[in-house]
């Protein structure tokens, strides 16, 4: 089992035939995944050669759809176009829609996120990001850009801000491996939540242990330790990014701000550790934990 | 900052009285003399407290104005240098207001913040009188429109004789956040002048540098000679650095990565007399050569740093690459590579990356397995170096 996507999941790309979403659909087809196609209006009826595979191109997301049997979309489009290549994708009812696109503006995403909480979003469309690496299931499929070759299928549910953190904690635990890893993006609004994904994993029988990547800015891993203390029953291991982070300067990732003496890493491990949650001073003592959790199960 | 602000205002039709900014005693004298009458000189800082710090003076000469503005001038507001300051019409005021626009991260939405009392005591009417600060959520789709804008009035308790004066502000105000795409869009205060005219005394907008594609006016609010020249020329290069106040050096890849890079070098600082983070440097997914080298180049740059920590995990950019990006940014630096370079490399081709390193031998450059171990090995170079 995984949560969100498996080995049955049907992937178009939406901005396949740009330069970013052409290298990673190659990627994705080369993981194994079972990407059926792409979109863009200009293309409409060619086909293009990726990963050794022919892909044809739609001039829709409905169409996609209709033609391919979709349930997911990575959407590689430029920001400026991706409000529209996400409301698009939300009106044909697309199940989960991953958006990797970095420098979407704010409220452009805010428009986005009320339109799926809106009687509008007819298909009950999840969205994971933007500005993330997307979500694997090892061994069954890949929707975004972690590379498939860090680690295997195992025991561990993983969700993360941040990219390059999840490459680093799924690599210092390829000894045990992940059902599914899911990185939910830095931006200051996004569509999934740790929340949602402890709430996933916590429903996932092979799921065993949870490890949560945070960062800081906002509230969210705040909210995650209060989720946890009346919901998760499965033990979770939390790393906390930017204790150093001085106040007022963003981190590289939109949401990545420390504002007055709220969104500091003090606090969220704070959180996190009064609910019964270990957190590591680092990424490998992090795994660590983790790997005491697994070896006392 | 608060005449930016008041300009972005004007753009939009809020009532607002502009004023001069200027940069000297004398031009605030000349502002002075131009607008006649009392005059209300304010130092034109990125920071709250203005007041308290003694960067706003109420002066009823152009005399007054050119001492009062010299001496801001010469301020220090939490750290920041004065180099402005504005120079107003003094204004009768009557009441004070809070009102503000902003990006509701919690329930990723928006909110309006409103109260009529307080206006620049809103942190302590909240803590004192919490009723008395309403909090009216926004749907991002709906907006504001004039009835969403009268529900906020009434609400908020706006007195009559300027309930509609409030509807059309909130209006315009709803458009400086929506138009020039702001996070946070805040008047304090919110003036009630005599004769009941309702006018936006003060104010501060944050802006979305992710929408800046569709403001190319928006540069022009970038104060350059305020920028850390470092920062400035990071920038320059697509390169997202923030400069901070340690002493090792910090390159790597990814955001998240980065800032926990930071924390751990910090860890081993302490072992090592204090040293800490230098500097916050993301050079994202390709660390081709070319972007190691204006990577390096900045840091080596910053004269506090004395030694480096590369840290970069291969994902999708593979290790062989990111260490003949290294060789080729040593090799482009030449002798301006002057300080012990770091590096960890990990995740896809390591082994073909670590042989690399080793192969090109460089003496400058110390490789370290593990992030841990390198943290610790760039912390004991710098304490060294003190």
């Amino acid at each position: 089992m995984s949560i969100y996507l498996n080995k049955d999941s049907k992937i178009i790309v939406q901005g396949m035939t740009g330069g970013m979403g052409s290298k990673h659909t190659t990627l994705m087809v080369e993981s194994g995944s079972n990407i059926v196609g792409g979109v863009n209006a200009r293309k409409a009826g060619t086909s293009v050669e990726l990963g050794g595979k022919e892909l044809p191109v739609f001039g829709s997301v409905s169409e996609a759809m209709e033609r391919t049997g979709a349930d997911v979309s990575v959407v590689f489009v430029p920001p400026a176009f991706t409000k529209d290549a996400c409301i698009e994708a939300i009106d044909a009812g697309i199940g989960l829609l991953v958006v990797i696109t970095e420098g979407v503006p704010v409220q452009d995403t805010a428009e986005v996120f009320a339109y799926l909480q809106s009687p509008a979003n007819v298909g009950g469309t999840k969205m994971i990001g933007p500005n993330c690496p997307g979500i694997i299931t090892p061994g069954e499929s890949l929707a975004g850009i972690t590379p498939h070759t860090i680690a295997g299928k195992g025991p561990i549910g993983l969700v993360s801000k941040s990219g390059t953190l999840t490459y680093q904690m799924m690599y210092e635990l390829r000894d045990y491996g992940f059902t599914t890893a899911i990185g939910i993006g830095g931006d200051p609004v996004i569509g999934t939540t740790h929340i949602d994904a402890l709430e996933a994993f916590e429903n996932d029988p092979d799921t065993l242990a949870i490890v949560m990547i945070g960062e800081i800015g906002g509230d969210a891993e705040e909210r995650a330790a209060a989720y946890i203390a009346s919901n998760v029953t499965k033990p979770v291991v939390g790393y906390v990014a930017g204790f150093t982070a001085p106040e007022g300067k963003t981190m590289g990732h939109a949401g990545a701000i420390v504002s007055g003496s709220s969104g500091t890493a003090q606090a969220k491990k704070e959180a996190l550790e009064a609910v019964g949650v270990k957190v590591g001073k680092t990424p490998s003592e992090t795994a660590q934990l983790m790997r005491e959790v697994l070896q006392n199960l | 900052m608060e005449y930016q602000a008041k300009e972005l205002f004007a753009k939009h039709g809020v009532a607002v009285t502009l004023g001069k900014t200027v940069e000297t005693p004398e031009a605030a004298r000349a502002a002075a003399e131009e607008i006649g009458g009392v005059v209300v000189v304010k130092a034109q800082v990125k920071a709250g407290g203005r007041g308290k710090a003694g960067g706003v003076k109420v002066v009823k000469t152009p005399d007054e104005a050119e001492a009062a503005a010299r001496s801001i001038l010469d301020l220090e507001i939490k750290g920041l240098p004065v180099n402005r300051v504005l120079v107003v019409p003094g204004a009768s005021i009557e009441e004070e207001y809070y009102f503000s626009y902003l990006l509701d991260r919690a329930n990723r939405s928006y909110l309006c913040i409103a109260s009529v009392e307080g206006g620049v005591e809103i942190e302590e009417v909240a803590k004192t009188n919490p009723d008395a600060v309403k909090k009216i959520s926004i749907d991002p789709i709906a907006g504001v429109d004039a009835a969403k804008a009268a529900a906020i009035a009434d609400e908020a308790c706006f007195p009559a004789p300027l309930r509609d004066q409030a509807i059309e502000m909130m209006q315009r105000l709803w458009d400086v956040f929506t138009k020039e795409d702001a996070t946070l869009v805040e008047v304090n205060p919110l003036a009630r002048l005599t004769g009941d005219k309702l006018e936006a005394l003060d104010g501060k907008v944050s802006l979305d540098e992710n929408a800046d594609f569709r403001h190319a006016d928006h540069e022009a609010f970038v104060i350059r000679d305020e920028e850390d020249p470092l920062e400035a020329k990071a920038k320059d290069k697509n390169l997202n650095y923030v400069k901070l106040d340690g002493q090792v050096g910090i390159i790597g890849n990814g955001a998240g990565l980065v800032m926990s890079t930071l924390d751990v070098v910090a860890y081993a600082g302490e072992r090592h007399g204090g040293v800490k983070p230098a500097n916050f440097l993301d050079i994202g997914g390709g660390a081709n050569a070319q972007v190691m080298a204006d990577g390096l180049d900045i840091i080596l740059n910053d004269p506090d740093v004395r030694s480096v920590f590369v840290n970069v995990f291969g994902g999708i950019t593979a290790c062989d690459e990111v260490a003949n990006g290294i060789v080729g940014a040593l090799e482009i630096l030449g002798d301006e590579a002057s300080k012990p370079l770091v590096v960890r490399l990990d995740g896809n081709n390591v082994e073909e990356g670590r042989r690399i390193l080793a192969e090109a031998n460089h003496p400058l450059v110390t490789v370290v397995d593990t992030m841990d171990g390198a943290a610790e090995k760039a912390a004991e170079f710098a304490g060294a170096a003190q």
